[in-house]
């Protein structure tokens, strides 16, 4: 186990399906793989069964009959939680009020026995790694959101877990502070290398953290893949629309063409197809003059957002169509434009979703 | 008017009250004490005359050990009962509660019914053993008494406590590898201190001065109350039973006034 450890165990998760006592289908039976050292984000609208999954992992709920939890191989299923050693850190926290700060940190070690002294070095590490430095002998009630994450983070890790679980560690914080300790929690996690199975319903923050990213869909995945294949290359319109920003763009296919209101747009799909569903991010599209262009609409609004603005433009497709254009570009609501793009940036999607 | 005397003249009905039926016999009962032939001296003789400090002592232990296994009993039947679903629960709250409407007569009377000359444990122990188990007139009948007077109140308060307890904090002690006892030790009962002083309090001032209980069981029960009633009613010692009653009050108070400071930290800690 202890030349593992530095780097956690794999996780199997086979045909893992929930149903509740009360006859919510919360999960369709699901079978998943991560690797040793890697951090999966499972990304999804709320509801959608990231927390039952995690805790079918954790031990805190048990898969519907024929599901399995294998960590290296091993298989956990029956094995409890207090068992499995997953160092686990909950969406509201759960730091035990009864306890300072470095109690709180050193609990799992001391249940495993750890002697005292071993155990202060242990909390004083980890008290550095999470910058809390200071706040050794505060009460959780004395602390800030942002310094009950770090806590609950330590507290987690404390134990040396073979894999760490996080659900939505981010969410209860505002927003400033959640983009400075989303870098601060990357860099930590890459620090450490643990398996880690981290939950959101960010899709900013699963771009950022994971290694992969299983998108999720009531109760069902959607889609498995690094953060550039889920964005470039979705699989569906659910996909598409959840992670960033996304034009669909519904339209017969002619010739190698998309057939719009505002022209033809060449696309790589070499049969005619009566009902195709496309998508295009609004930073593929270019903005060029309405004249020589083989697509062209017309400006309905800006917003400038600083490092780009972002136009809607009307007539070109069958909907208002979002571009992203360089900040730089000079243009007013009401021009008529031209929009150029690559036959690569047009993704074809499976037209029922 | 000023609004400062309309909020004065609106406290004097309140004033009027509490000084004509608690601070006037209470200052009574107190000069009454100092009154017998000792004078103030009859205070010490509480704890002086052997008969008296026995008593008390009595009384004390009586109370604490009601308490303690009342908590015992509530805590584990109340955890129960919040935490499981099971058909007939809400028949069994009800019927674990029942007994909160009787006054401590009925219950003097039920326990004479269960361990009485011809209570059903002795007729039981009669046909097992031949030999009679009869409890009910003794210092161990009350302290069944006082137990069925007891547990519905606390396991009420109890329950409304385990109904609050978070979840989620099991689960991350069972996450760092608690076990059931460390999870219960470690997480729970701290959460629960607020309500074990609160509920636990009741408990004992009430075994400390119920009377109608031990009244209805035996007239020579060694508790308290009872040695007021003889003091007062059979004596005429009213300087003795109004020390008594004086001794029997602050006694009690200091004794919930310790508890109270003593799990002031874990009470201050879960809040
Ligand atoms: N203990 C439970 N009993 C019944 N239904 C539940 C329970 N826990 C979660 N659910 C339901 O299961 C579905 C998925 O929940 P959850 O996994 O918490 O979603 P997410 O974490 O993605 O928001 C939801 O519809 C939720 O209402
Ligand atoms: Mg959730």
């Amino acid at each position: 186990m202890s030349a593992q450890a530095g780097h956690g165990a794999a996780v199997r998760i086979d045909a893992c399906g929930k149903t509740f006592a009360d006859g919510t289908r919360a999960l369709q039976p699901a079978t998943l793989d991560i690797a040793r050292g890697e951090t999966l984000v499972l990304l999804g609208p709320s509801g959608c069964g990231k927390t039952t999954m995690l805790r079918i992992i954790a031990g805190l709920e048990l898969p519907d009959a024929g599901g399995r939890v294998l960590f290296d191989g091993k298989d956990m299923t029956p094995v409890p939680i207090e068992r499995r050693n997953v160092g686990m850190v909950f969406q509201s926290y759960a730091l035990f009020p009864n306890m300072t700060v470095s109690d709180n940190i050193g609990y799992g070690l001391k249940i495993r026995g750890v002697p005292s002294k071993e155990r202060a070095e242990r909390v004083a590490e980890l008290v550095t790694l999470t910058n809390i430095s200071g706040l050794e002998h505060r009460r959780i009630d004395q602390l800030s959101g942002g310094q009950r994450q770090r806590v609950a983070l330590a507290r987690a890790v404390a134990i040396r877990p073979g894999i760490l679980l996080l659900d939505e560690p981010l969410t209860a914080l505002d927003a400033a502070l959640r983009d400075r300790l989303r870098s601060e929690l990357n860099r930590l996690l890459r620090a450490l290398g643990i398996t880690t199975i981290y939950v959101t319903h960010d899709q900013s923050e699963a771009m950022e953290l994971g290694d992969r990213v299983v998108v999720m869909q009531k109760g069902a995945i959607a889609q498995i893949g690094t953060p550039r294949e889920i964005y470039f290359t979705p699989r569906s319109r659910f996909v598409a629309e959840f992670i960033g920003a996304a034009n669909i763009v519904e339209a017969t296919i002619e010739d190698r063409h998309l057939v719009l209101p505002g022209g033809r747009q060449p696309i790589h799909c070499d049969v005619n197809m009566p009902a195709a569903v496309a998508m295009i991010r609004p930073e593929t599209i270019r903005v060029t003059s309405a004249g020589s262009a083989s697509l062209s609409g017309t400006i309905d609004s800006i917003s400038f957002i600083g490092d780009r603005q972002r136009l809607v433009v009307s007539g070109a497709s069958n909907r208002l169509l979002t571009v992203d254009a360089p900040n730089t570009l000079r243009t007013r609501p009401g021009e008529r434009i031209g929009l150029s793009i690559s036959p690569d940036a047009v993704r074809l999607l499976p037209p029922e979703s | 008017m000023s609004h400062r005397s309309f909020v004065w003249l609106c406290l004097l009905p309140l004033a009027v009250v509490t000084a004509a039926f608690f601070l006037l016999p209470m200052a009574r009962l107190v000069v009454t004490g100092a009154g017998g032939p000792q004078g103030l001296a009859g205070y010490l003789a509480i704890l002086t005359e052997p008969r008296y400090r026995a008593t008390l002592i009595n009384t004390v232990l009586l109370a604490a050990a009601t308490t303690i296994v009342t908590l015992i009993v509530a805590t584990i039947a109340g955890m129960f009962l919040q935490r499981h679903r099971f058909p007939g629960r809400a028949v069994l709250i009800a019927m674990l509660t029942f007994p909160l409407a009787f006054p401590g007569v009925v219950v003097g009377f039920m326990i004479i019914l269960l361990a009485g000359r011809q209570g059903l444990i002795g007729d039981f122990s009669n046909r097992l053993f031949g030999e009679k188990l009869v409890f009910a007139y003794s210092i161990y009948g009350l302290f069944l008494g006082y137990l069925y007077f007891s547990i519905p109140r606390v396991i009420l308060t109890i329950m409304a406590a385990v109904q609050k307890l978070d979840i989620g904090l099991e689960e991350a002690a069972r996450s760092l590898g608690a076990g059931p006892w460390a999870v219960q030790r470690d997480v729970v009962l701290p959460a629960l201190a607020p309500a074990f002083v609160a509920s636990g309090a009741i408990a004992f001032a009430t075994a400390m001065g119920a009377f109608g209980t031990a009244f209805t069981l035996a007239t020579n029960i060694d508790v308290l109350p009872m040695l007021i009633y003889t003091e007062f009613t059979l004596a005429a010692n009213f300087s003795i039973s109004a020390a008594l009653s004086v001794g029997l009050g602050i006694i009690t108070w200091f004794i919930l006034a310790l508890a109270r400071s003593f799990s002031g930290s874990a009470v201050a800690a879960a809040g």
